[in-house]
C-alpha cells in the first residue's frame, strides 16, 4: 500500500478578467509593437546574415556582412563623422537648454509663451528644418550676413571643415524638448534650499553647482542619454541638406553620417543584408554607450528618496 | 482598483477596440493604401515629386532629358502592327509617370495611346521615378505596368531581376529598334538583351559666355577642349578674382558629373563595353581627372569654387539671373536641355556654342535620356509594351512637339525643339518645327547639340549603375580635396568592381 499523495493540488493559473480586458485594450499597441518594431528587428537580425535585394529571396552568407564592416572604409569615416557631431551636439544641447530653462524661470508669467516658442522647432518636420538651414547657412545666408560684420564668412555647406559645425548649429535650433524637461526639473528644486544657502553666504555659482545641478541631475542624465542616441541616429535634416536634389557633392564626404550611409546601402544600393548588419552595429554601439552612461551616472545622479 | 472588473465594457466598446486594432494592421499592411493614381484627363492633386530634376524644373517631362512639348494632336497610327493585336491590348495599365502635372510632350503622347486604345484603362502614379517606391512596389508584387526611368540607372534594376527583357515585346509588337538612336539602344542593352524603349536624349556641348570671352580678347573657337595646355591658359584668362575672392569662374569642367566625358576625351573608358568591368584604374582616367581637377583648383580650393558656383551671382542656375546673364562664368560643357531653359528664361543673352572635343580634335559627347521599362511583375505586359511603343513612335513625338511649338508661339517664347531619341522624329522636328525664327539666339546651339549626337559615346547598361556613379563621384571629390588621382582611382576601381560583381551575383 502506498500512501496517498498529500501534496496540495497545483493551482492552475488563470488570467483574471481584469487582465483580459487590459490586454484587449492594449492589443492595438501590442500588435503594432510586434508587427512594426519587434518583428522588423528580428527580421533585420536574420537578414544581416544574408544577401538580400528585396526582389530575390535572401541568400545566407554567414558572417560575411559583419566581416565586410571591418574593411569598408566608409564605415570608419561615417562613424567618425557621427561621433564628431555627437561630441559637439550633446554638450551643446545640454548647456544651451539649461541656460534657456533657467532664463524661463525668471520671466514669470511669460514663461508659458516662451516655452511654446522654444518648443515650436521641435515639432517642425526635420526635412523642413534642413531646408530652412540650407538658406540660413548658405554663402550669403542669414548667418554669414551676421558673421560678415566681423569679417568671417565660413562656407558651411561646401567646405568639409565647416560642414559638421554647421550641422551642429542647425541641431541646436531644435532643443525645445530638452528645455521643457529642464524647466520642469528646475521648478521642482526646493526653493528653501536656495534661501538657506543664500543665508549661508553661497554665491550664484555655488548655489547652481551644489543645489541646482544635483537636484536636476536625473533630468540631465535622461537628456544626455536621449540626445546621445538621437545624435547617433540623425538622418533627415542632413539628408535634406546634403544628399537631396540641391546637395553639394563637395561636402558629402564630410556629411556622410552613419545613418545616411546605412540608408544608401539599403535604399540606393539595395544591399539590405549589409545594411541590416550596419544597423545592428549601430545598435550595439548605442547599447554600449548607454550602458557606460548608466554606470557612470550612478556616481553623479541624485534621485529624491535615494539613500546616497 | 477594480474599476474594470466592476464596470464591464459594453460589447460596442469591445467591438470598436477590435476593429481599431484590425484596421491599424490592415492599413499598414496594404501596399495600395498610400498610392494615388490618376486617370488621363481626370483632375488630380499633384504628384509626389521628391527631388525634381533640372529637366523637370525646366518644364521637361522628366529626368535628364530635354523636353519641350505640346498638346493637341493625337496619334493616328494603326493599333498593334503584329503579334499583339488590338484585341490583345485591353485591360488596365498603371503608368509610372506624371500626367496631371506633366507638360504637353508627355500628355499628348499619353493621350495618343488612350485614343488609340480606348478600351485600355490607363492610370498614372503621378510621381517621378523613385527608387525606393519602385523597388518596394516590385517586392510587394504590385509595380506599375510600365515605368519611365533614366537609362543611366536602369542596369541596377535589370541586375536585380526587377525588369522584364523586352525581346518578345519588341518582336510581337513589331517595334523597330532601328528607329531609335544607336547609342540610346546601347544604353538599354545588357547581356545582349534589350530592356527598355528609349525616349529623349541630351548631349553635352560647350556653352560660352560671349561677353566674357570678348572682355578678355578671345573668340569662341579659343575654347577648345582638345588642347589641354591651351585650355588651361584660357581658364586662367577667363576666371576673375578680387583679392582672394573669386568673382568669376573661367572654364567649369563639371568634373563631378562629367568624369566619363573627360576620360573619353583622353581615349579611355571608365566601364567596359559589356558593362561588367570597372576601368577606373586606367592611367588615362587618372590623367583626365588630374587635369580637370586642376582647372577647378586654379580658382582656389575646391570649396571656394563650389561655394561660388552654388551661391555666387547666377548660382540659382535657372531664371533670369543665371551664370551667363550675371557674367559669373566664362564657359562650360553642359547638357543640351539647358538650351531650352536659357531660351525660355533669357532669350536675348549672347551665348556661343562649340563642340566638346577629344584630344585628337574630334567632337565627342555623352548621351543621356530615359527609357520605358516593364517590371517583371507587371500584370499587363501586352498593353504596357504597346504603350511604350506608341509613345515613342515618330508620329507621336511630332504631334507632341507640334503642340509644344504652338504653345510656345502663343506665349511668345522661343521653341528649341524636343530631343526624342527617335531619329525620324528628330529629323522632322528639327527640320520643320525648329527654325532660326523659333529658336532665336539658341538656334546654333540646337543644331550643334543635334550634330554631335552622332559622336556620342555609348555607355553600356551597368548592373551596379548608381553605386558605380557614387563611387567615381566620391573619387573625384577626394582628388579635388587634394588626394592623388592614381591612388584614389585604384581604390575606387576595386570598390566599383566589387559592386558590379555583387550586382551580377
Amino acid at each position: 500500500m502506498t500512501a496517498p499523495a498529500t501534496a496540495a493540488p497545483r493551482r492552475r493559473w488563470r488570467m483574471g478578467e481584469e487582465t483580459r480586458w487590459a490586454l484587449l485594450f492594449l492589443s492595438p499597441w501590442i500588435i503594432g509593437f510586434l508587427v512594426f518594431t519587434a518583428g522588423p528587428m528580428i527580421a533585420s537580425f536574420v537578414l544581416s546574415f544574408t544577401e538580400y535585394n528585396v526582389i530575390r529571396p535572401p541568400e545566407p552568407v554567414g558572417l560575411q556582412n559583419y566581416e565586410r564592416l571591418t574593411t569598408d572604409r566608409r564605415i570608419g569615416s561615417s562613424l567618425a563623422n557621427t561621433a564628431f557631431y555627437a561630441a559637439l551636439h550633446v554638450p551643446g544641447v545640454i548647456i544651451f537648454s539649461l541656460a534657456l530653462a533657467m532664463l524661463l524661470l525668471r520671466v514669470g508669467r511669460a514663461a508659458g509663451f516662451f516655452r511654446t516658442v522654444f518648443y515650436l522647432p521641435a515639432v517642425t518636420p526635420a526635412v523642413a528644418v534642413g531646408t530652412l538651414f540650407l538658406l540660413i547657412l548658405s554663402g550669403n545666408g542669414l548667418l554669414n550676413q551676421v558673421l560678415g560684420v566681423f569679417g568671417a564668412q565660413p562656407r558651411w555647406l561646401t567646405d568639409p571643415d565647416w560642414v559638421k559645425p554647421g550641422i551642429v548649429i542647425m541641431s541646436l535650433w531644435s532643443l525645445g524638448s530638452t528645455v521643457v524637461i529642464y524647466f520642469a526639473a528646475l521648478r521642482n528644486v526646493p526653493t528653501e534650499l536656495y534661501e538657506a544657502a543664500e543665508l549661508d553666504g553661497a554665491g550664484a555659482w555655488s548655489r547652481f553647482r551644489h543645489i541646482t545641478v544635483p537636484f536636476i541631475s536625473g533630468a540631465i542624465f535622461f537628456t544626455v542619454i536621449v540626445n546621445t542616441i538621437a545624435s547617433l541616429q540623425i538622418f533627415a535634416e542632413i539628408y535634406a541638406m546634403f544628399f537631396g536634389a540641391t546637395g553639394s557633392s563637395s561636402a558629402q564626404s564630410s556629411a556622410l553620417f552613419y545613418s545616411i550611409y546605412l540608408f544608401q546601402k539599403a535604399f540606393r544600393d539595395f544591399e539590405f543584408g549589409y545594411a541590416s548588419a550596419m544597423a545592428w552595429l549601430l545598435f550595439v554601439i548605442i547599447l554600449v554607450i548607454t550602458v557606460i552612461q548608466v554606470r557612470v551616472s550612478k556616481r553623479f545622479v541624485y534621485y529624491a528618496g535615494d539613500d546616497r | 482598483m477594480h474599476v474594470l472588473a466592476a464596470r464591464r465594457p459594453s460589447p460596442g466598446i469591445v467591438l470598436i477596440a477590435l476593429l481599431t486594432a484590425a484596421a491599424l494592421v490592415a492599413t499598414a499592411c496594404n501596399p495600395d493604401s498610400n498610392r494615388g493614381t490618376t486617370q488621363p484627363g481626370a483632375a488630380s492633386g499633384a504628384g509626389a515629386s521628391a527631388g525634381a530634376s533640372p529637366a523637370a524644373s525646366a518644364g521637361g517631362a522628366s529626368g535628364t532629358a530635354a523636353t519641350s512639348s505640346a498638346p493637341s494632336a493625337s496619334g493616328s497610327g494603326e493599333p498593334a502592327a503584329s503579334g499583339g493585336t488590338a484585341a490583345d491590348i485591353s485591360g488596365a495599365i498603371e503608368v509610372g509617370a506624371k500626367y496631371a502635372d506633366a507638360d504637353e510632350i508627355a500628355t499628348v503622347r499619353y493621350d495618343t495611346f488612350t485614343e488609340r486604345y480606348p478600351d485600355v484603362d490607363v492610370s498614372f502614379t503621378e510621381a517621378d521615378f523613385d527608387a525606393q517606391v519602385f523597388l518596394t512596389s516590385v517586392a510587394s508584387g504590385n509595380p506599375p505596368d510600365v515605368v519611365q526611368i533614366g537609362r543611366d540607372i536602369m542596369g541596377t534594376y535589370i541586375s536585380q531581376g526587377a525588369l522584364e527583357p523586352l525581346d518578345s515585346c519588341i518582336s510581337d509588337h513589331g517595334i523597330d529598334m532601328g528607329q531609335y538612336r544607336e547609342q540610346a539602344v546601347t544604353e538599354v542593352t545588357l547581356n545582349d538583351q534589350i530592356w527598355g524603349i528609349p525616349q529623349f536624349f541630351d548631349t553635352r556641348i560647350l556653352m560660352i559666355n560671349q561677353s566674357v570671352i570678348e572682355e578678355v580678347g578671345l573668340v569662341p573657337e579659343d575654347i577648345d577642349t582638345s588642347d589641354w595646355d591651351a585650355l588651361r591658359e584660357v581658364n586662367n584668362q577667363l576666371l576673375a578674382k578680387e583679392g582672394d575672392n573669386l568673382t568669376r569662374i573661367g572654364f567649369d569642367p563639371k568634373i563631378t558629373d562629367y568624369l566619363p566625358l573627360w576620360a573619353a576625351a583622353n581615349g579611355a573608358r571608365i566601364l567596359s563595353e559589356d558593362g561588367t568591368e570597372s576601368l577606373l584604374d586606367d592611367p588615362k582616367v587618372a590623367e583626365a581627372l588630374d587635369y580637370a581637377a586642376s582647372l577647378v583648383l586654379a580658382h582656389g580650393d575646391a570649396p571656394t569654387f563650389f561655394d561660388f558656383r552654388a551661391n555666387g551671382p547666377g548660382g540659382a542656375f535657372f531664371g533670369e539671373e543665371n551664370q551667363f546673364t550675371e557674367d559669373s562664368l566664362g564657359a562650360m560643357p553642359m547638357e543640351s536641355w539647358y538650351l531650352n531653359v536659357l531660351a525660355g528664361d533669357t532669350p536675348d543673352e549672347a551665348i556661343a556654342f562649340q563642340p566638346y572635343k577629344d584630344r585628337e580634335g574630334n567632337p565627342i559627347t555623352l548621351l543621356g535620356g530615359q527609357a520605358w521599362v516593364i517590371p517583371a511583375a507587371s500584370d499587363n505586359k501586352e498593353a504596357a509594351c504597346e504603350f511604350a511603343k506608341v509613345v515613342t513612335e515618330a508620329e507621336t513625338w511630332v504631334a507632341a512637339a507640334t503642340a509644344r511649338a504652338e504653345t510656345r508661339a502663343a506665349d511668345g517664347q522661343a521653341f528649341t525643339g524636343t530631343y526624342t531619341a527617335n531619329t525620324a522624329a528628330d529629323e522632322q522636328i528639327f527640320s520643320e518645327l525648329v527654325t532660326e525664327e523659333t529658336a532665336g539666339n539658341y538656334y546654333e546651339g540646337v543644331q550643334l547639340a543635334l550634330e554631335v549626337a552622332d559622336s556620342a559615346v555609348g555607355t553600356p547598361a551597368n548592373p551596379a549603375a548608381e553605386q558605380f556613379k557614387a563611387i567615381w563621384q566620391d573619387a573625384v571629390q577626394r582628388v579635388l580635396d587634394g588626394e592623388p588621382a592614381a591612388d584614389v582611382l585604384l581604390q575606387a576601381d576595386q570598390e566599383a568592381q566589387d559592386a558590379i560583381d555583387g550586382a551580377i551575383r
